[in-house]
């Protein structure tokens, strides 16, 4: 009854192609923007933006990046957070050299620098296919960690090896580093997600989506149908990859405010990759869901020793965690393989049938 | 702007050869693997405008003559002349844009998409706007996809497979699957079509069907076809011409009743030792 | 040029002046390798016999390693602790395959890799509970492994080899030697062949395929055991192990996935080259620390000059 689409014809193919064929969609995202630009910052405190609101909309977007190049192209990568390091350490050399610069432009720049290494090791993708391409961003991952470390040049020679975030200001208001107060943080990082996440839509569903699909799907037929593979895989590498970089941009400029090499080893990697496989490999709205999961997890984990009170240390409740984290991805791959994205559409079904069986 | 797309208007395009003239020549063709002779020495040509078999029992290599002229294999010696332009070696994805596109033994459909997107993967050749204006979706992106998705749907009524549009191929039954594949060979406008047993696995019904696509896509829109079948009524009523291949050799090259009757044929389908 | 100097010949040169100092880098590389080797054959019994991709060998070993210390802390004397752990590993081992691995046989490779590293999260998680997550010693004494080390004075110079470690490559040797004769010799080593050419015909000629997988995981589970020893003794016991899991992952596509001989060569080749590139390039000209990426650069060059491997099987797609 709420979901009827019965009445909803499309006339033109213009309309079938309308991002939201059916009006209840159109009003369901309506409403969620309301929720994230309007209610939600006028309702949360400062612990909601810091734990919650901003790394949930940091981690939608580096999934959506990895997604791009895993879920929609079908080249594995397990290098997402050496990328996201990339892009995070242009920007700190970036705003360090050129102080002036505003700072949406820099984290724009930011995304080419990890959008160029990307592709430099997505070129084993050329000859190297399926589960041994995991050994080319794993030599990424590794391999840019330890020139994180070692490159003192990026850091700009500081004593400590981390890279601290300078008060950044636009317009007026203080948008980075220790000044910047949580909530003009949040909207930052929303403005860059919102605009990103709507250039990804019409990407991945038109021609270029189309041909990465294919060449996921048998890229012997593509090259069959007259896909250039070397175009497709480096195209995929280069949007991807310039979406993770500026993840990890954000992360360090707009949330977390400081970064050591070791924040961008093979755990950060894993954790995208969760996210990105929980919410639902080839899906857009999935990497949204994946990411409320898994950040949203531990915050609960942490409330259950009050709630329930016992008494349960931090250290448990992190190992807890892990344990639950490791347990929803084989239950996903088993059950779901396409994710809490297709949890939705299910329901979206039956919401549309409702009251009716079938 | 609404533009009626008639079936004329899907013509195969024109490729600056006449119909009765010669599109396709095999000259002197070998190609093995390793010590393995899977072609020896095969010439024959196909015209413009006709359907041409390709018949021969098992292992006779006549997938990988396929194979070859779409690119995928580069023989050993001998050339092809296409169109007029003469080479050995051609990248697959040469040969879709020179006007040749085909169909598999094994459906090599996507099987993640849907029957829409699988015809529209066959537009992607054609298809032009950069990322920069994809981002943006409206204008120009957007207008491509439709003026391809027109095209695309004549090809879905052609072939009476509306139903399925948005079903994921993968669900789909064995001998629609072929036919979405079909459909996808023709959404590239081919000069020429290579169909690699199109009725295999099929039902009388369903070959009925089958036949009468290729009849049309041949007469109506005037596509050249080269196709490989076992199925002998077929062969005889569909194909112009027919070349037989024993062993990588060709043993016959004739029209349809005269093959019928020869006598090395009849031995090399009944595996009398020769 | 300098540069040149210092990357082409310089090493070469050091190789060469100071032999015995060479021949202590080989030595540990070895060692190294051997352990590599042990992990990725593990891996590969399973993969050739039954198909199935099981990353999270490397969490057993570490699990293994902490089992036996754990057991011995709470009172169990070293000698009842090793087939108490042995059994643990076995339980554990098959329950994985039931749990996790049965559901889902015909996934494609990365489906299978992404659920053993989800296996591999949740022993970590679990495992921290139980056991606590502070380091701890290998129980070496009392499983009788020696300690102290032999001296050798080669070409006048000085190479010392600790003993455990010599227990362990001997170790290995001895365990590999009897697990290619029991494959190759066997009715049993026969039959788990047969089953990785080809399922179908194994079974159809009366293969027990329960009996054979319970053998086989049987097997990797005291290759895990004794590599989880081994490593223990020389790094101490922690979670840091779980670093040779990924280590065992360009093993195995430098030696291709279902090559005994691959996995040994591969993990033999990999500590070996890691450990002199590392003395010799790495640490005077880059700066040090490049053990932890050069197996993975090393086995993508591989790759990209032969995509299957150094063992591993021509891929031919057929269309």
């Amino acid at each position: 009854m709420l979901y009827r689409t019965a009445g909803q014809f499309k006339t033109s193919y213009e309309a079938d192609f309308a991002l939201f064929p059916v009006k209840q969609d159109a009003i369901l995202l309506a409403g969620v923007l309301v929720l994230a630009y309007v209610v939600f910052p006028l309702t949360a405190n400062e612990f909601a933006f810091r734990a919650l609101l901003t790394p949930v909309l940091i981690y939608a977007l580096a999934a959506l990046g990895l997604n791009i190049l895993t879920g929609y192209a079908g080249q594995l990568s397990l290098g997402t957070g050496a990328f996201m390091g990339v892009g995070a350490y242009a920007c700190y050399k970036l705003i360090t050299i050129f102080p002036e610069m505003n700072l949406l432009v820099a984290i724009a720049l930011s995304g080419f620098f990890s959008a160029a290494v990307g592709v430099a090791f997505g070129l084993p993708s050329l000859r190297i296919k399926g589960f041994y391409l995991a050994i080319a961003t794993l030599a990424a991952q590794f391999f840019l960690v330890w020139l994180f470390e070692k490159w003192a040049w990026l850091y700009n020679y500081n004593a400590s090896g981390a890279i601290q975030v300078p008060n950044i200001e636009m317009f007026g208001i203080t948008v980075a580093g220790p000044r910047a107060t949580a909530m003009s943080q949040y909207y930052f990082v929303l403005f860059v997600v919102t605009v990103l996440t709507f250039f990804a839509i019409n990407v991945t569903r038109g021609r270029i989506g189309r041909i990465w699909k294919s060449v996921r799907d048998m890229d012997i037929a593509a090259e069959l149908v007259g896909i250039n593979l070397m175009k497709a895989k480096l195209s995929a590498f280069f949007v991807s990859s310039y979406i993770v970089g500026i993840a990890g941009a954000l992360f360090v400029f707009a949330w977390r405010g400081a970064a050591e090499p070791n924040l961008f080893d093979i755990p950060l990697s894993f954790r995208v990759l969760f996210i990105a496989i929980i919410g639902g490999l080839g899906s857009i709205l999935g990497n949204f869901l994946g990411a409320i999961l898994i950040v949203a997890l531990p915050v609960v984990l942490g409330f259950l020793p009050e709630v329930f009170g016992i008494p349960i240390s931090s250290a448990t409740v992190e190992h807890l965690n892990v344990m639950i984290i490791g347990a929803l991805i084989i239950t996903f791959l088993i059950v779901e393989p396409h994710g809490l994205a297709r949890f939705w559409a299910v329901i979206r079904e039956k919401l549309i049938i409702w009251p009716f069986p079938h | 702007m609404n533009v009626q797309v008639g079936p004329d208007q899907l013509l195969a395009r024109d490729d600056g050869v006449a119909k009765g003239e010669v599109l396709l020549d095999i000259r002197n063709v070998s190609l093995s693997f390793g010590g393995v002779k899977a072609i020896t020495d095969i010439s024959f040509n196909v015209l413009k405008g006709e359907i041409r078999a390709i018949i021969g029992p098992n292992g006779a290599g006549k997938t990988s003559m396929l194979n070859v002229i779409n690119g995928f294999y580069t023989p050993q010696l001998g050339t092809i002349v296409f169109r007029g332009k003469q080479r050995r070696s051609m990248k697959p994805h040469e040969a879709v844009g020179q006007g040749i596109a085909r169909t598999f033994q094994n459906v090599a459909l996507f099987k993640g998409m849907s029957t829409l997107d699988n015809i529209m993967a066959g537009r992607s050749v054609m298809m032009k706007r950069n990322i920069g204006w994809q981002m943006l979706w409206h204008g120009p992106a957007l207008a491509e996809e439709i003026e391809h998705r027109r095209a695309v749907e004549e090809i879905i009524d052609f072939l009476e497979i509306q139903h399925i549009r948005r079903t994921p191929v993968g669900k789909l039954p064995y001998g629609l699957q072929k036919r979405v594949e079909l459909g996808r060979a023709l959404a590239m406008e081919p000069s020429l079509l290579l169909l690699d047993e199109p009725m295999a696995g099929m039902n009388l019904e369903e070959k009925e069907d089958m036949s009468r696509f290729i009849l049309d896509v041949n007469q109506q829109r005037g596509t050249t076809i080269a196709l490989i079948e076992h199925d002998m009524g077929v062969v005889m009523d569909l194909s112009d011409r027919v070349v037989v291949l024993d062993y990588g050799k060709k043993i016959a090259d004739d029209v349809p009743d005269i093959v019928k009757a020869d006598q090395n044929v009849i031995d090399a389908y009944l595996g009398v030792p020769h | 040029m300098e540069i040149l100097n210092d990357i082409f010949v310089k090493p070469f040169g050091d190789m060469i002046a100071a032999p015995d100092f060479f021949l202590q880098v080989v030595w540990e590389g070895l060692v190294s390798g051997v352990l590599y080797a042990l992990i990725a054959l593990g891996f590969v019994l399973i993969y050739k016999s039954s198909r199935i991709f099981n990353f999270a060998q490397g969490i057993m070993v570490v699990f293994a390693a902490l089992t036996l210390v754990g057991l011995y802390e709470r009172g169990v004397p070293a000698f009842l602790a090793l087939p108490l752990t042995l059994a643990v590993m076995y339980l554990l081992a098959m329950a994985i395959e039931r749990v996790v691995l049965r559901p889902l046989v015909n996934q494609p490779d990365i489906i299978l890799f992404m659920a053993t590293i989800g296996i591999t999260m949740f022993l970590i998680g679990f495992g921290e509970i139980i056991f606590g997550g502070e380091n701890k010693v290998m129980i070496t004494e009392q499983l009788m492994i020696p300690t102290g080390s032999f001296i050798f004075e080669p070409f006048g110079g000085f190479v010392s080899i600790e003993q455990k470690d010599l227990t362990a490559v001997v170790g290995a040797v001895v365990l590999v030697g009897a697990l290619l004769l029991f494959l190759n010799r066997s009715k049993m080593g026969r039959a788990i062949r047969a089953l990785g050419d080809d399922h179908q015909a194994a079974l159809s000629v009366g293969i027990s395929l329960s009996t054979i997988w319970v053998l086989v995981w049987f097997i990797a589970g005291v290759i895990a055991l004794a590599t989880g020893i081994v490593w223990g003794a020389r790094a101490g016991v922690s979670f840091a192990l779980e670093v040779i899991a990924y280590k065992a992952l360009p093993v195995l596509m430098l030696g291709g996935l279902e090559s005994v001989l691959g996995a040994i060569v591969g993990g033999l080749a990999i500590g070996i080259l890691e450990k002199l590139f590392e003395i010799y390039w790495g640490q005077p000209l880059l700066g040090g620390n490049t053990e932890t990426w050069f197996a993975f650069v090393f086995a993508l060059i591989v790759l990209l000059f032969r995509p299957q491997g150094l063992f591993g099987e021509r891929i031919i797609e057929r269309v």
